[in-house]
């Protein structure tokens, strides 16, 4: 054997330990994609809010039955987000593995799917317990800092970029908790802006070679 | 010293090597996704893996999932050793022989 093969054996050696344990064909435009589906939805409940408070000022106090209404719509427009987030997300992510012509339903993908879910999972129900509870202020940091979370315990198993993209999404979630009303600018920040950062710089540093 | 003595004959194969290499970084493998990382036939990663069990690098877990048969994959102590000394013997090869 010559040192150029036995180059290429430890390069397959490397290829195979890397492509059995990370799932590594998450696109950077599924984070712009994620992003502007987040900010659009920030936008979208910033309208609900304003107009619920004109209805209050109009009717000069606090009717149970029109809050109930803006907190279902919330929660109605929040699971739109998530839909449209993922949906577009996955798109990109695909339409990535087709070109890179691997399969996408792996053994990475399945313990990154696993391993993102546990966190993510747990956090829904925490906020399910946190609006049963009355406890709507607290809904905007804990989404983020369990979405951190999550994306942290990903990070074994994807790029391993995406644990930074977790750590800012938790240090926004945490300074959310002191400024507890402004709940709707930490996540159009969380969800929005640090996806389509993330993403744009996922995208330079992995993808623009390949589709130039 | 011989350093092509310290390369593992049983590695030259790309598949066994494919095999434990993916193990090295996974606690158990089942037989159907280590076919479909390695892109091989049944019968020949069955093959391969025999050769690997025989020699005491993997260990073996016969189980089922439902009524389906799923056999997972482990490597042993003695396989990572190996495994490591073959690397070993590469790196010093591409080392020293240039």
């Amino acid at each position: 054997m010559t040192d150029q093969q036995h180059l290429q054996t430890i390069t397959d050696i490397k290829r195979m330990m890397e492509r059995s344990s990370r799932f590594i064909s998450l696109s950077g435009l599924s984070g712009v994609a994620a992003g502007i589906c987040g900010l659009a939805g920030a936008f979208i409940a910033k309208l609900i809010f304003d107009a619920y408070y004109v209805r209050y000022n109009l009717r000069g106090g606090y009717d149970e039955a029109d809050f109930r209404n803006l907190k279902l719509n919330l929660v109605i427009l929040g699971l739109c987000v998530l839909l449209a987030a993922l949906g577009s997300g996955a798109f990109f992510t695909l339409r990535r593995v087709r070109k890179m012509q691997v399969s996408v339903w792996d053994m990475s993908a399945r313990k990154l799917l696993i391993n993102i879910l546990i966190p993510l999972v747990t956090g829904g129900f925490f906020i399910a317990g946190l609006i049963y509870n009355h406890a709507d202020v607290l809904v905007a940091p804990t989404s983020l800092i369990f979405y951190g979370l999550a994306l942290i315990n990903a990070s074994k198993y994807t790029l391993s970029d995406v644990r930074y993209l977790g750590l800012c999404e938790i240090v926004v979630g945490l300074i959310n908790l002191f400024f507890l009303r402004k709940g709707l600018y930490f996540w159009a920040i969380g969800f929005g802006v640090l996806h389509i950062v993330y993403g744009i710089l996922m995208w330079w540093k992995y993808e623009r070679k390949l589709t130039l | 010293m011989n350093p092509i003595g310290n390369l593992n004959k049983i590695f030259e194969s790309r598949i066994r090597l494919g095999v434990m290499s993916i193990l090295m970084v996974n606690e158990e493998v089942n037989f159907n996704d280590l076919k479909q990382m390695l892109e091989v036939t049944d019968g020949n990663l069955a093959s391969h893996l025999n050769t690997l069990e025989e020699n005491g690098y993997l260990k073996v877990h016969k189980g089922f999932i439902g009524r389906k048969t799923n056999t997972t994959y482990a490597i042993t102590p003695a396989g990572e050793k190996a495994f490591k000394g073959h690397l070993a013997a590469l790196e010093h090869m591409i080392k020293f022989t240039r």
